[in-house]
């Protein structure tokens, strides 16, 4: 059956095309197409204008003078000041601690999960989708009203005696808050990938481990824990990026000496007016998480 | 109306009408700072002339020039601040206004006007809505504690790292605000508080390097509840923003006093203006706006409301005695000389300042 020729129309099929078509369409629309806008501005120098950069794109006509009026300015000025590298440097690593952080509190979730009762599966989903019918910013504002030296944290530990009366928990407007934040925010994020991984999970597996005398521990790091890799990757990749690039959590719970390369965007755009700056920003942003996760997609598929 | 089909037209038809009606109804979209009205001004507006407000608020300089130089707002009026206002001109953000639509103007203060005209040349594109000054503002029992009787008048309680050493425990807020703080910074540095060399511009952000080690926060919007609830001792601030902290104490009757001041070597005095951006939709209505909150009574009103000083002399008979007599939001004319503005920072100057506030910032 497999050999069998593939029935005619379908290769003449405009239908056919239009299937392989969309995905492309797609990409150039939504991916492709404000890339190059960014990049362009990128190249372009910030002025007093409207918008506030030239040159502007002014139609085909005069595209041999729009041309020749780019350069990769705004790129040195990244590698010379070493307040970008930092914030890179800086993103990375916040964006690297909150991923392992939220493995480890999503990946017993979404074990517990998998391993209930499927009785009750439908509503613990319901728990962790659950806090995404709330406005995403109401939910960053609230850990402010917790997390403030006279906030809800600090009256609880001091009404059950941890705390001094007159002492107040310092962690809003540091980096801790952050971390907080991006783990509460991100956690669904991680939590459903995994779980859809775990509940395919083979049980029949395991049962067969635990006849051949292998301990229950032993059996999740040797079987559980390497099937659902494709569903730790997901997960990590899913938060990984967008924290990166995070601005609204730093910038609500984090303090003024809070780096991460969102911020440092926002200025640029803002404070500075200078969008050419800032897309420039942006695009090294872009490629720094592309170019390893492209590489890394090719090596498992060569491994594969 | 025989067919079931025609009787769909005419309801569309009618439909139809309706809509335009309703487009035809007069709308002015504004776009002011927050906390800056007293929201009865737009009501009573659009009773005595029919025409809508559809207000909207931002909290930062930098939001609303961002969005205008993008182009296509949808705001009929703007309330830039002096240096963006000058920046916004150049880059033809504004339209110029129609003086023969304006009759209150004449209510406006001519000291005020003449400052302003620094920033638009003859007073062509905008009128003065506030203006205030960037001072002290202080819990006064707080700072007595740490620092005796020595009186409060002077930009060394603050630059003054063995100073600032001390408030350390009890909180220091500086003000989110590079563009003031540099000037001031310069101004008590004897140096131009205009200047846009870039070695004055290090020298200034020496001035606040030195006391970030003892700095809590760095904010422009929260240190009005902080200083409130005695969360910080003493803040660099707008002088509406410390009296809105000091009614905000009297009110939660907590017992911070709170008290603004205006430093010996003087201060930045600064203007939010009314201006019509040049894609504004709704010009007609735009200027009946303004011509209203130029109506002495309507914007003394304002001033009762918000604390800060208006731009408007003829409206001062209106003000609340308090408001008026108080020194700090009204400085005499002795005070008032000492009082500087400047005009926009740009390119590479900038650029120094954004990059050497930052650093101040993450305290490197």
């Amino acid at each position: 059956m497999a050999d069998a020729p593939a029935p005619s129309f379908a290769k003449a099929s405009p239908l056919r095309w239009l299937v392989v078509i969309i995905p492309y369409l797609w990409l150039v629309l939504f991916f492709a197409a404000p890339f190059l806008i960014i990049f362009k501005i990128s190249l372009s120098d910030s002025a007093i204008a409207m918008p506030p950069y030239e040159p502007v794109f002014e139609g085909f006509g005069k595209l041999g003078d729009f041309l020749s009026a780019l350069d990769f300015e705004n790129y040195q000025s990244l590698v010379e000041d070493s307040l970008y590298l930092a914030a890179y440097l800086s993103s990375l690593r916040i964006a690297l601690i909150s991923t392992l952080l939220l493995l480890l509190i999503g990946y017993p979730m979404a074990l517990a999960m998998a391993r209930a009762p499927s009785t009750i599966r439908p509503t613990l989903m319901m728990m962790v989708i659950l806090p995404f019918w709330t406005s995403f910013l109401i939910r960053v504002y609230a850990w402010i009203g917790i997390l403030k030296p006279e906030g809800l944290l600090t009256v609880a530990l001091q009404a059950v005696g941890l705390l001094a009366p007159d002492q107040q928990v310092e962690i809003y407007r540091t980096d801790y808050a952050v971390f907080i934040g991006i783990v509460y925010s991100y956690l669904p994020f991680m939590v459903l990938p995994l779980y859809a991984t775990l509940e395919k999970l083979d049980g029949t597996l395991l049962e067969a481990a635990s006849d051949l005398g292998c301990p229950p521990w032993k059996a999740f790091w040797r079987i559980t824990f390497p099937l659902s890799l494709p569903g730790v990757i997901a997960g990590a990749m899913i938060c990984f990026i967008p924290i990166t690039g995070e601005f609204v959590i730093p910038d609500l719970l984090g303090g003024p000496e809070t780096l991460m390369i969102g911020r440092t965007l926002w200025v640029e755009f803002f404070g500075n007016r200078d969008w050419p700056l800032a897309s420039a920003v942006a695009v090294v942003l872009l490629l720094a998480l592309v170019v390893p996760i492209v590489i890394f997609q090719n090596q498992q598929q060569k491994v594969g | 109306m025989k067919s079931p089909m025609l009787r769909m037209l005419a309801l569309a038809v009618s439909a139809l009408a309706a809509t335009a009606a309703a487009a035809q109804e007069r709308e002015v979209h504004v776009y002011n700072w927050s906390d800056y009205i007293d929201p009865s001004i737009l009501e009573d507006f659009t009773k005595e002339t029919g025409i809508k407000v559809v207000y909207d608020v931002f909290d930062d300089n930098s939001l609303l020039e961002t969005k205008l130089l993008a182009g296509g707002s949808g705001y009929d009026v703007v309330v830039p601040t002096g240096p963006f206002l000058q920046r916004q001109i150049k880059a033809g953000v504004y339209r110029k206004l129609d003086k023969s639509k304006l009759p209150n103007i004449s209510n406006m203060w001519p000291e005020v006007m003449t400052r302003l005209a620094k920033y638009d040349k003859d007073n062509e594109h905008a009128v003065n809505y506030m203006w205030g000054t960037t001072g002290i503002g202080y819990n006064i029992d707080k700072i007595k504690a740490v620092l005796g009787d020595t009186p409060i008048d002077s930009w060394d309680v603050l630059f003054k790292p063995e100073n600032a050493a001390k408030l350390k425990a009890c909180g220091i807020n500086v003000l989110d605000a590079p563009d003031e703080t540099f000037a001031i910074a310069l101004n008590y540095l004897h140096k131009d508080p205009n200047s846009k060399e870039i070695a004055d511009i290090r020298a200034a952000g020496e001035v606040y390097s030195k006391i970030r080690p003892y700095a809590r926060s760095i904010n422009s919007a929260a240190y009005i509840n902080d200083l409130a609830n005695g969360d910080i001792c003493i803040t660099i601030g707008w002088s509406g923003d410390i009296l809105q902290a000091k009614k905000r104490a009297e009110e939660a009757k907590n017992g911070v006093k709170i008290n603004y001041v205006i430093p010996k070597e003087g201060t930045y005095m600064w203007f939010d203006n009314l201006a019509i951006p040049a894609d504004a939709k709704n010009v007609e209505e735009a200027h009946a706006f303004i011509n209203y909150l130029m109506k002495p009574e309507v914007i003394a009103k304002a001033s009762n409301y918000v604390q800060y000083a208006n731009g408007n002399l003829a409206s001062q008979q209106f003000v609340d005695k308090e408001i008026l007599d108080n020194p700090s939001v009204y400085p005499t004319k002795e005070v008032l000389g000492r009082l500087f503005t400047i005009s926009p920072y740009e390119g590479k100057s900038q650029k120094e300042v954004t990059s050497v506030w930052t650093k101040f910032k993450n305290g490197r």
